[in-house]
């Protein structure tokens, strides 16, 4: 009989080992689904984690898938934290491609001179400020009205998509494209300065690095990150200080949609040249995976994001070599967060293994012990807690 | 009139899957349990039921298999949430964005694939009554199912015991636990039951709404689900009047194309998701009245402290 | 000699490295009134609980009538004539009375017959209660009352009764000792758990005292005083306060019919509130939680600012719609009744807990001095004498009593000119208890203005110099502590006062 029981304090071996027991788990299952497919698992899973890491152009495309994931699980670590949920980023990250991609198109048809460094901060601008109003459509409606972020978020992706797709099919479709759903291309001078000549990294990325520099010393060295972190896991300690739940909630879904807006212009205007319908391969989704693997911290974002890109990139390789469906990365993704939220119940709890407790002495010996219903909350008694009762 | 007749039809029919996966959501809701994965719940149960039904040309083993799917990752859910207390709406998340891989994988084998499953029911009799035979009895027996179920939810949680016993549980976890009441264990059962549920309202989708298997076919309904709940104030029978509303507003975009109004496809198939918005700004308005209603443990840890 | 109704020989019972209950002996005799006196944090309520069936034991047998028996869960205990009425009410606002009663029967009876027999037990006892009530509706008297009555209606032999009466008025508190009289009379015997020493002796026949999980002491509070009771209870004699006399100074915080509709159903509207604090007095606000003490005290710390900007009056200014960080910054501070959640953050160490409601450590653009905040925080932990270990720890790894003493002393180390508490001392053991109040005495002396708000009377009366009460809503004229008398106070907790003009503060004799 397992039993859990709670810790006095969170073990920090546990924090660290979570991920990589969720990792392990995720791989042994993408063996076996290798081999249910008939492949082998071995060929299969190093194709699917070694390829992506093998050579110097394996790496810039590690980097460059890394970026927008980089990009959107910064803010939504940041919602997180302040108990904002944002799941809408995929559809923010859609409206800053439309933004960024918008104005590189106005400029390549109306044959305005630009250069690629010129360019850039109106990109980045131009993205920011789509993705921004995006998400500031959701703060309205949760300040004024309080619409449950979660539900206005997820329902405006569905809306971006469908913006998206009749602007392709519509008013900014090629005209000599051959009818397909796409733009033009964007001429060569608006496309972000690349890191390497001949790789694709885009110095986009090093944008990234710096948001995740910048958000750290926000949310750890500077008041206003603390104000916006007490929000979300004691709002009545927020109220008690003084602090905003109305700034927190304004700031958390500018600043993540404005990160996710970025991450979309730099897709469209970056890698693709063009915008079509498939600018996002679902990045603002498996951004909200990689913020809780990085367990909200900006540091853990950008290794979550090296390594949800690896599983991006092996997927695709394994499609290209293995014969693989793309579709299974999304298991893996999948796979990968339930296990690390299994796992993480061991920061706070220890396994114990054993039957019932300690009988007494007048007990019937041939009865047997019971399955436990007891996980006591914490080991102290005096009363810890808040007041429960009437005056809640 | 005979128009008329088929758009109630259709609006019914529209409307059931939702209905079920809303009421599947009701019953977790109503013992404190949010359940975000509904989407996926719902994916996985209709690549799964389509799977069946292709392969046994049995509409009622696919409808089994697919709930019974949904029903297991429920398991799995409710395990994570209730016994190691994981947090409700990350692990929902989660489950929706596995199901969605899941069903992708799952699926590609079955794309553009047919059935072959006979698709013409009718009530014997009632059926061929002019105008409401045409509008209410000839649909498929899960509309009549989502009927019955709305129903029985109402008597089972108004009018039983046990009933009695899970909203009590929803309002208030540890004075229940005080009482003596299996917390977790009746969770657990009513996370089941409500996924399962889920499950049956996917398979309707692939099976009996639109008899063929695409990625992402249940296109956001899950998340329609959850926001009718909040909608129908957690009762059954809002639900269902919420459920046929929303239906109502799929036709509405086919009606406005009969009738010769020309927005562009897209923004038609927009109506859903705009109205789902509309709805929740309109029931979000006084969060007293929501209060009021919803089940107060809603979303919150429970630890059998003793 | 008869055989005792219950008895637990040897109980142990362990939660981590925390010993709950410690070889544990009690034996109760029918019909008998046995209290179990501990101070918070004794023990008193993990033993209720393995008696009934919540908690099960590490070790040590339970004899019932004299037959070992294994209460395996409160089924269980119902079903062999133990009930328990909980200190935390364990009731489903949403519902109504009869129906959080029915849940509370293990029988497989009718709504309705349960709705009869609710009336007609109540009616025996002298208890009013109406069974179609929805229990959010009503008042926590009330509430105890359908605790009650739900216990009696499984015909009891042992009833339980975990502190009663912290949420009862004085004379509220006489009439359930008559309930309780004429239970026992009936030869059901009760434990009483409480450590409330003047309840004890005038109800109780026999006393357990627990102390640190061990029994300490059986004997008879008829003939103990308070003082060898209370020796018992903690080990060793009452640490004495220092009382020196107040020196009222300028008003300092006023408010002025003060009316504010309720915020929810859960609520409580204020009606003509006014009242008065002078620099270097203690002023107390007497009354049972949940006659809008919560109310007033967010309208004048500032987390309710929907007040007329002069009904709130700080030294003269009117403050009614400024929020609480504009009323810190003029030097109002308070400690709020919710300790973790609402004083403190659980996950934020106790230094950035500071944050809350201190800025020193915050220098332009927003950074945080990280030496300084540390600094800050370990200067509380030393003059509070808070065990800790320190500044880093998360604050809900500390005791109930050290939290309390942090966030009392974050705010005392604040030097405000007026500084409210809500209920510092609940659930705190006695040494914290001792320290916080000899704390807030020298923040008086300095010339602070304090509003302590408390349900105990004993606090208020031992801390205090002037007192009101609030029933209802409704605050009552002051009184000066020196010739306020519980059963006035009680009085006036029901509502009962006259509206007398208010004396200004030092002019009694």
């Amino acid at each position: 009989m397992i039993r859990l029981e709670p810790r006095a304090a969170p073990s920090r071996l546990m924090i660290v080992l979570s991920p990589i027991l969720a990792l392990a788990v995720t791989v042994a299952v993408a063996g076996i689904l290798f081999a249910s497919l008939g492949k082998d698992p071995a060929r299969g899973l190093s194709v699917f984690l070694l390829e992506p890491l093998r050579g110097v152009r394996a790496l810039s495309e590690l980097g460059l898938k890394a970026t927008p994931l980089v990009l959107c699980s910064l803010g939504l670590a940041l919602c997180y934290r302040s108990n904002v949920w944002n799941i809408g980023a995929e559809g923010q990250f859609l409206l800053g491609a439309v933004g960024g991609g918008g104005l590189a198109m106005w400029v390549t048809m109306h044959r305005v001179a630009v250069s690629g460094w010129g360019f850039f901060p109106f990109v980045i601008v131009a993205g920011a400020l789509a993705g921004a109003a995006w998400a500031a459509a959701v703060a309205l409606l949760k300040d004024r009205f309080h619409a449950n972020e979660i539900l206005v978020s997820l329902m405006l992706v569905y809306v971006a998509n469908l913006l998206l797709a009749w602007l392709m099919f519509g008013p900014w479709k090629d005209p000599k494209g051959w009818n397909f759903p796409q733009t033009v291309s964007f001429a060569p001078e608006t496309t972000i300065p690349r890191v390497f000549r001949g790789m694709r990294l885009h110095w986009g990325f090093a944008v990234a690095l710096l948001a995740a520099v910048f958000m750290w010393t926000f949310l750890f060295r500077t008041f206003k990150g603390l104000q916006l972190q007490v929000g979300g896991p004691a709002p009545a300690a927020a109220r008690y200080a003084g602090f905003s739940a109305r700034g927190a909630l304004w700031t958390t879904l500018l600043a993540s949609g404005g990160l996710s807006g970025v991450a979309g212009a730099f897709e469209a205007v970056g890698p693709m040249g063009q915008l079509t319908p498939h600018v996002s391969t679902g990045y603002g989704f498996t951004a909200i995976i990689v913020a809780f693997v990085g367990r909200l911290n900006p540091i853990g974002c950008v290794l979550a994001s090296v390594l949800l890109s690896m599983f991006l990139l092996g997927g695709e390789l394994a499609q290209s070599r293995v014969g693989m469906p793309a579709a299974l990365t999304g298991v893996f993704q999948g796979v990968l967060l339930l296990s690390m939220l299994a796992f993480d119940a061991l920061v706070n709890n220890r396994l114990r293994l054993g039957g019932g407790l300690v009988r007494s002495r007048a007990r019937d010996p041939g009865r047997r012990a019971r399955g436990g219903e007891e996980i006591v909350r914490d080991g102290h008694l005096a009363a810890t807690a808040s007041r429960q009762g009437p005056r809640t | 009139m005979n128009e008329l007749a088929l758009l109630v039809a259709a609006t019914l029919a529209a409307g059931t899957p939702l209905a079920l996966a809303a009421l599947g959501l009701l019953v977790n809701e109503r013992v404190g349990v949010i359940n975000l994965g509904a989407e996926g719940l719902m994916l996985i149960s209709a690549v799964t039921g389509f799977a069946v039904a292709v392969h046994t040309r049995s509409p009622w083993l696919a409808f089994a298999a697919g709930a019974a799917s949904a029903a297991l990752v429920a398991v799995a859910f409710g395990w994570l949430v209730i016994w190691l207390n994981a947090n409700q709406y990350a692990t929902g998340l989660a489950v929706s964005l596995f199901g969605g891989g899941f069903s992708a994988f799952v699926g590609v084998g079955y794309v553009g694939r047919r059935l072959g499953i006979e698709l013409n029911y009718a009530v014997p009799g009632l059926g061929r009554i002019p105008f409401l035979g045409a509008a209410l009895f000839r649909e498929h027996p899960v509309v009549y199912l989502a009927v019955a179920l709305c129903i029985f939810l109402s008597w089972f949680f108004w009018r039983t015991r046990t009933g009695l016993v899970l909203r009590a549980i929803g309002e208030s976890p540890d004075a229940a636990h005080a009482l003596g009441y299996r917390v977790r264990r009746a969770r657990l059962a009513a996370v089941v039951a409500g996924g399962a549920l889920c499950g049956v309202a996917g398979t309707v989708l692939s099976v009996a709404y639109t008899p063929l298997w695409v990625e992402g076919m249940v296109a956001g309904r899950g998340w329609i689900a959850l926001a009718l709940t909040v909608f129908a104030t957690w009762r059954p029978g809002r639900v269902l009047l919420g459920a046929y509303l929303f239906g109502g507003v799929t036709m509405l975009q086919l009606t406005l194309q009969a009738q010769g109004v020309h927005l562009p496809a897209e923004f038609m198939s927009m109506l859903p998701y705009l109205a789902t918005v509309l709805v929740l700004v309109l029931i979000s308005r006084n969060p007293a009245w929501i209060r009021l209603n919803m089940p107060s443990s809603l979303g919150k840890p429970f630890f059998p402290t003793q | 000699m008869s055989v005792p109704r219950l008895e637990l020989r040897h109980v142990t019972k362990r939660f981590g490295p925390v010993v709950a209950n410690d070889d544990v002996a009690l034996t109760v005799e029918p019909g008998q009134i046995h209290a179990v006196l501990g101070e918070n944090g004794a023990g008193k309520s993990t033993l209720m609980k393995i008696i009934y069936g919540s908690v099960r034991p590490d070790a040590g047998e339970i004899l019932w009538d004299g037959q070992p028996v294994e209460v395996d869960s409160p089924h269980e205990a119902r079903a062999l004539g133990i009930a328990m009425v909980f200190q935390h009410f364990s009731l489903f606002e949403t519902l109504t009375v009869a129906e959080n009663i029915w849940l509370g029967l293990s029988s497989l009876v009718t709504l309705q017959s349960v709705a009869d027999r609710i009336v007609a037990k109540a009616r025996e006892y002298g208890l009013e209660l109406d069974p179609a009530r929805t229990v959010y509706t009503l008042s926590v008297g009330e509430r105890q009352r359908v605790e009650i009555v739900r216990a009696l209606l499984g015909d009891p032999r042992l009833l339980i009764l975990d502190e009663p009466t912290s949420v009862l008025t004085p004379q509220a508190v006489e009439r359930l000792f008559v309930t309780l009289r004429q239970l026992a009379g009936t030869g059901c015997s009760i434990l009483y758990i409480s450590h409330k020493l003047d309840e004890i002796r005038s109800l109780c026949h026999q006393c357990t005292v627990l102390r640190a999980g061990k029994v300490v002491g059986v004997c008879d509070p008829t003939v103990e005083t308070t003082a060898s009771l209370s020796r018992l209870m903690i080990g060793a004699d009452p640490p004495r306060l220092v009382h020196r006399a107040p020196r009222p100074g300028g008003l300092a915080l006023e408010v002025s019919h003060l009316s504010l509709p309720k915020v929810d159903r859960f609520g409580v509207a204020l009606d003509d509130v006014s009242l008065e604090v002078h620099e270097g007095e203690v002023v107390g606000i007497a009354g049972v939680s949940g006659n809008g003490q919560q109310e007033l005290l967010a309208a004048v710390s500032g987390e309710d600012a929907r007040a007329e900007p002069q009904a709130v009056r700080l030294f003269g200014a009117p403050i009614g719609r400024l929020g609480a960080g504009p009323r810190r910054q003029l030097g109002l501070h308070f400690v709020p009744e919710e300790r973790l959640g609402r004083g403190a953050v659980p996950g934020l160490s106790l230094a950035q807990n500071l944050l809350l409601t201190r800025r020193e450590a915050v220098r332009e653009l927003g950074w945080i001095d990280v030496r300084r905040l540390l600094g800050q925080a370990r200067g509380i932990l030393g003059r509070f004498r808070v065990a800790a270990p320190g500044p880093r720890t998360p604050a809900r790894s500390l005791s109930g009593g050290n939290l309390q003493k942090y966030i009392v002393g974050r705010e005392i180390d604040a030097v405000p000119r007026v500084l409210i508490v809500a209920q510092p001392t609940w659930g705190v053991d006695v040494g914290a208890t001792a320290q916080i109040r000899s704390e807030l005495l020298s923040l008086r002396d300095t010339g602070c203005a304090v509003l302590l708000i408390s349900e105990d009377l004993d606090e208020l009366f031992e801390v205090t110099d002037r007192l009101y009460v609030m029933a209802r809503g409704r605050l009552s004229p002051s009184l000066p502590t020196a010739v306020a008398s519980v059963e006035r106070i009680g009085e006036w907790m029901s509502g009962l006062w006259t509206r007398a003009p208010a004396a200004a503060p030092g002019a009694q004799a």
